[in-house]
């Protein structure tokens, strides 16, 4: 019992308990299909040499969603706003390492006009920058994240397509797919997120970064009277949800080795910031959980696979997830919380009331 | 000072909407296109950018919508003002056009709606051109039974975006001949939004749920179509001529067909974008005062990979694809 109650108290319980209780519709399904309930679970190496399975399709797809949620949580704890330009930096990212890589105005090639990492690097220090972009006009001039970051929201992809002639620019180089095909038996992209989020996760430990960033977001004005630079770290944090969102980009081109300007991390902004949430984090800043949002990317990537696996048709499929995601919202709401709190409290007195009598 | 600029720069943006419409001589179009979503449509613009040339005694005011109904509307509303001679539509949704249309028939200008249809009274609007989705489904449809000539096929479909009348005609047109084969069985339908990233994902799953149960995979598009093969490839299933899967695609895009050519698709039922010279011709026709039919359905045609002969489709070659600008 008092395991279960520390498990029950840990902070991550809720956000696990959650993408648990997601992964169990699979299990009902399956049992009611006749098929042995650990179907959705099998991990095995297939024909090809690499890891397959639904979970790995999880772990995979959710990739981007799960890079982009680090850079989120950052910006949502510093400055108590969102990033809504992250999805509109991917594709920009994707776009200038493809025209860089095929040549301005060709639409397919075989071979790379640059050397790879240089198309690689100039996509993701343009992203680099669209978060500078929005961390100066957050960060020094004051203006709403939100609003500030509206801007490249909508102007990112546009200058993305103009880039690419409003065409689909494809990279038929099998090195391109790295970031997106397969590392030894894993899927890169699971590699790439893992790295990231343990390098931000150490920096995190071993730097007082955190405790910076956490300072400003409870309150900016009194971590600047105590000697915190509170604009220069929030400017930081969106230079960081740029550079993951660069970084996210090229994977996501890398998957489908074209740059898809119209398409790529489309409304993937609203995942991330989905993530952060369904991580138990505030988005009013302040206190922040990393591993909380990471959780939070893979469990929407879970509902999403999980309504594949289902058959839901897709006009009917945002319908569930809506449904789905209601549900754990509200298991994590406050109010829910203090009266599973009070409940709790009730029957430890009513228990030891009998105990006295 | 201030509100003097302000008041300047006011009047010269003014200045600068007003001056397309000041041309003379020209026959003016006001070309009111969807938006910039896909390849097909960049090639569908680019179409209509070229052929309406001033060169051709045409002056083309261009205007994308960007899939915004309302600001498309607007557009029409504003080529109404501008007084031009022709309005071309490529409608962002079929329904709520009845007023702006019936604008446009008191100033006296003709209407064509072009690429897709709208839910209007014809007699509102002068004519439709534009592509049979519903036909395209069922030439796929044919094919495949050609192909098997009676033989099982239990097969899966990745949709196009839910809603979008290119998916429900080729949806339809394709089940209405399924429905005539009992040995034919559609194990799932699912959609990828018309993009390589979603044909992917959603084949992935499919691999996993119909493990060694398909032999053909429908895509409502080539993009779908190469994130299905990426899927397959990863997951050590052929396709194609020589494999196990028969793969059939819509579009006909330069890529795609590049890849029928290389017997990856099987069968690729083209989606026409050249669409300007039918509306040229219409023009013409009314320019002439001669009767123009209600509707225009620009052909499409199929391509078969080498290797397999079709009285539905032609066998891709080279030379085929070196002819295709799109």
């Amino acid at each position: 019992m008092t395991t279960l109650k520390k498990v029950t108290q840990k902070q991550l319980f809720l956000p696990l308990f959650s993408m648990v209780l997601v992964m169990l519709i699979n299990i009902i399904y399956d049992v009611a299909h006749g098929n042995p309930f650990y179907n959705f679970f099998t991990i095995s190496i297939n024909s090809q040499g690499i890891l397959y399975g639904r979970l790995i399709d999880i772990l995979n797809r959710g990739s981007e969603a799960a890079i982009l949620a680090i850079g989120m949580t950052l910006v949502v704890s510093a400055s108590a706003g969102t990033d809504i330009s992250v999805g509109s930096v991917m594709s920009l990212a994707g776009g200038v390492c493809c025209v860089l890589l095929a040549g301005f105005g060709n639409v397919n090639v075989n071979s790379y006009a640059v050397p790879l990492w240089v198309g690689v690097l100039a996509g993701v220090l343009t992203a680099c920058l669209c978060g500078a972009f929005n961390g100066f006009l957050v960060a020094f001039l004051k203006i709403q994240p939100m609003v500030a970051t509206l801007i490249l929201f909508s102007a990112g992809r546009a200058i993305g397509l103009l880039l690419c002639n409003s065409a689909i620019v494809y990279i038929n180089v099998e090195s391109f797919k790295m970031f997106g095909g397969y590392t030894w038996i894993f899927p890169t992209p699971l590699l790439i997120t893992a790295a990231c989020v343990l390098v931000t996760a150490l920096v995190l430990k071993f730097t007082a970064l955190g405790t910076y960033v956490q300072a400003v977001g409870i309150n900016k004005d009194a971590a600047r009277i105590s000697g915190y630079k509170s604009a220069a770290i929030i400017f930081l944090c969106y230079v960081v949800c740029g550079l993951f969102a660069g970084i996210a980009g090229i994977m996501a081109t890398s998957r489908i080795y074209s740059a898809d300007t119209n398409n790529i991390g489309l409304n993937l902004e609203m995942d991330a910031i989905l993530a952060v949430a369904l991580g138990g984090n505030s988005l009013g800043g302040g206190k922040f959980r990393l591993s909380g949002s990471i959780i939070g990317a893979y469990t929407i990537q879970a509902i999403t696979t999980t309504l594949y696996a289902l058959g839901v048709s897709s006009a009917q499929a945002p319908v569930f997830k809506a449904i789905i995601v209601i549900a754990i919202v509200t298991i994590q709401s406050p109010v829910v919380k203090a009266y599973m709190k009070k409940r709790k409290a009730a029957k430890l007195a009513q228990s030891s009331v009998e105990v006295h009598a | 000072m201030k509100k003097l600029i302000a008041c300047m720069l006011a009047l010269l943006i003014a200045v600068a909407l007003c001056a397309p419409a000041m041309a003379e001589d020209n026959v003016v179009i006001g070309f009111a296109q969807v938006g910039h979503e896909s390849d097909w449509r960049a090639a569908n613009t680019n179409d209509y950018q070229t052929t309406f040339t001033e060169e051709n005694g045409y002056e083309l005011i261009f205007v994308d919508a960007d899939n915004d109904h309302a600001a498309q509307m607007e557009a029409v509303r504003s080529f109404i003002q501008q007084e031009v001679d022709y309005i071309v539509i490529c409608p962002v949704q079929e329904a709520g056009w009845e007023v702006v249309l019936q604008e446009a028939q008191e100033a006296g200008i003709p209407v064509i709606i072009a690429d897709r249809t709208v839910s209007a009274d014809p007699e509102l609007y002068t004519t439709f051109l534009g592509t049979d989705t519903a036909l395209e489904g069922e030439t796929a449809g044919l094919w495949l039974a050609e192909y098997l000539d009676g033989k099982d096929a239990n097969i899966l479909v990745i949709e196009g975006s839910v809603g979008a009348s290119a998916t429900l005609g080729r949806t339809t047109g394709f089940n209405k001949v399924a429905d005539e084969h009992s040995e034919w069985k559609i194990l799932d339908s699912q959609s990828g939004d018309f993009t390589q990233a979603g044909g992917q994902e959603v084949m992935e799953s499919y691999l996993k749920s119909y493990a060694g149960q398909f032999n053909v995979v429908v895509c409502q598009n080539d993009n779908e179509a190469y994130g299905a093969m990426d899927a397959m490839d990863a997951a050590g299933v052929t396709y194609g001529v020589d494999g196990d899967v028969i793969i059939i695609s819509f579009d006909a895009t330069k890529e795609g067909l590049t890849r029928t050519l290389a017997g990856k698709i099987n069968c690729n039922v083209e989606c026409n974008p050249l669409q300007a010279a039918g509306v040229m011709d219409i023009i013409a026709k009314i320019q002439a005062g001669e009767e123009i039919p209600d509707v225009t359905i620009v052909p499409d045609e199929a391509f078969v990979a080498p290797g397999i002969t079709s009285e539905l489709a032609q066998t891709m070659t080279q030379e085929i694809l070196d002819g295709r600008a799109y």
